[in-house]
């Protein structure tokens, strides 16, 4: 039996993985195309479907998410906006530097030193944070982007980039009040990271936003999300342009990730975000390892290096989104509990 | 001298492109509300059976 021109178990396969990433997507703002596009590059699509696909399969699922996100009261459209203008500018900047570093025969190296420094780089201090209980030890909840932030719970950079008053000052959700440039020059920095790495940005932009910014956390990941819409939407057009979008691949996905979009974004008004932040650090670690491992593989010419690169990517995206779901089911079972009279 | 045929082939190019990325897009939106309906009718139940209710 086919469906879109795929056996049943292709299509199970893909529902089932879109099931998995949708979590992550919907929980922390990001995981798509860092997933998606390596699983279809090693099943041996070509690299202008798998990335063409990839980014159609993030733009659908970003859109369910921002409405879930939106549902909750957790977008924040003028900083969503702002954050579109810096790093739509950013991704141009960074452009410029790969074809320059092409010129000089440098880009695949540096790009892949850099990728594997900064994905280990924002894991290792997601997971120290996490571990010693982080700027604003106490977490953040989930489910207080609509109460103002408590000035405890504003990372200290954040504060620092805060304290510079220089107007126009624009006021956030959470009650965050930034300046405009700043607003813009995080923006235009996580636009560099992105357009100079080739990825959606969303491991970049998401502690951006919480760090630099000091919005809440389920804020930076509305507000992450409906960029991710324009961001997702552009880019799989352009793909689109030249035949890279394959639907069969994309409509499994969807229908997948549609459904942990919402288990996800639900789980962000039901767990501690502090109890889950380990996992996203040693996802991103994981992430590091598998793009280091993979390198070594391209280098050296070992082909089993890209499988085992895809299971470290796989397993550590298993780990989180189970994390995710079992928090989720535990932190209900105890409100229960509590609530339960004695 | 201006390439008519291949500013309409683009033109072609972008509207097909355009209809697959609405097509993701309906789909999306059909997706939305058609979990949203089925979680509206058993979310409630769920979380009950979750919390060992």
């Amino acid at each position: 039996m086919e469906i879109l021109g795929l056996s049943l178990a292709m299509v199970v396969l893909f529902v089932g993985f879109g099931l998995l990433v949708g979590v992550l997507f919907g929980f922390f703002g990001m995981g798509g195309s860092f997933l998606v596009t390596p699983a279809l590059l090693v099943m041996g699509y070509p690299t202008r479907v798998a990335v063409g696909s990839g980014l159609a399969f993030v733009f659908g699922t970003s859109v369910i998410a921002t409405l879930k996100h939106r549902d909750m009261g957790q977008v924040d459209y003028k900083l969503g906006v702002l954050m579109i203008a810096g790093t739509t500018a950013g991704i141009e900047a960074g452009k410029e530097i790969v074809l320059h570093l092409e010129a000089l025969g440098l880009a695949g190296s540096i790009i892949s030193v850099t990728y594997v420094v900064l994905l280990g780089g924002i894991g290792a201090f997601v997971t120290y944070e996490a571990l010693r209980g982080g700027d604003g030890g106490d977490g953040i909840d989930h489910d207080a982007a609509e109460d103002d932030v408590d000035a405890d719970d504003i990372p200290e950079i954040a504060k620092k980039i805060q304290s510079y008053r220089i107007p126009p000052m624009i006021s956030l959700r959470g009650g965050v009040s930034v300046s405009l440039w700043m607003i813009l020059g995080v923006a235009f920095a996580t636009g560099l990271l992105s357009g100079f790495l080739g990825v959606g940005g969303g491991f970049i932009r998401m502690p951006a936003l919480f760090y630099l910014i000091g919005v809440p956390v389920p804020i930076a990941v509305g507000t992450d999300l409906f960029e991710i819409v324009f961001s997702g939407g552009l880019g799989s057009f352009l793909y689109a342009l030249d035949g890279g979008v394959d639907l069969a691949i994309v409509l499994p996905l969807l229908a997948g990730s549609a459904f942990g979009a919402r288990v996800g974004s639900a789980a962000t008004s039901i767990v501690d975000e502090d109890d889950i932040k380990v996992y996203f650090g040693l996802m991103l670690l994981g992430g590091a390892l598998a793009v280091a491992v993979r390198e070594i593989g391209n280098v050296y010419g070992i082909g089993a290096l890209n499988t085992v690169s895809l299971v470290l990517i796989l397993g550590s995206a298993l780990l989180v989104s189970g994390a995710v779901v079992y928090s989720s089911i535990t932190a209900l079972r105890e409100e229960s509990q509590s609530s339960s009279p004695v | 001298m201006v390439d008519l045929a291949a500013f309409a082939s683009m033109g072609a190019g972008s509207i097909d492109a355009a209809m697959l990325i609405g097509a993701v897009l309906l789909e999306a939106a059909i997706l939305y509300v058609g979990y949203g309906a089925v979680e509206e009718v058993f979310g409630q139940r769920v979380v009950e059976r979750l919390r060992g209710e």
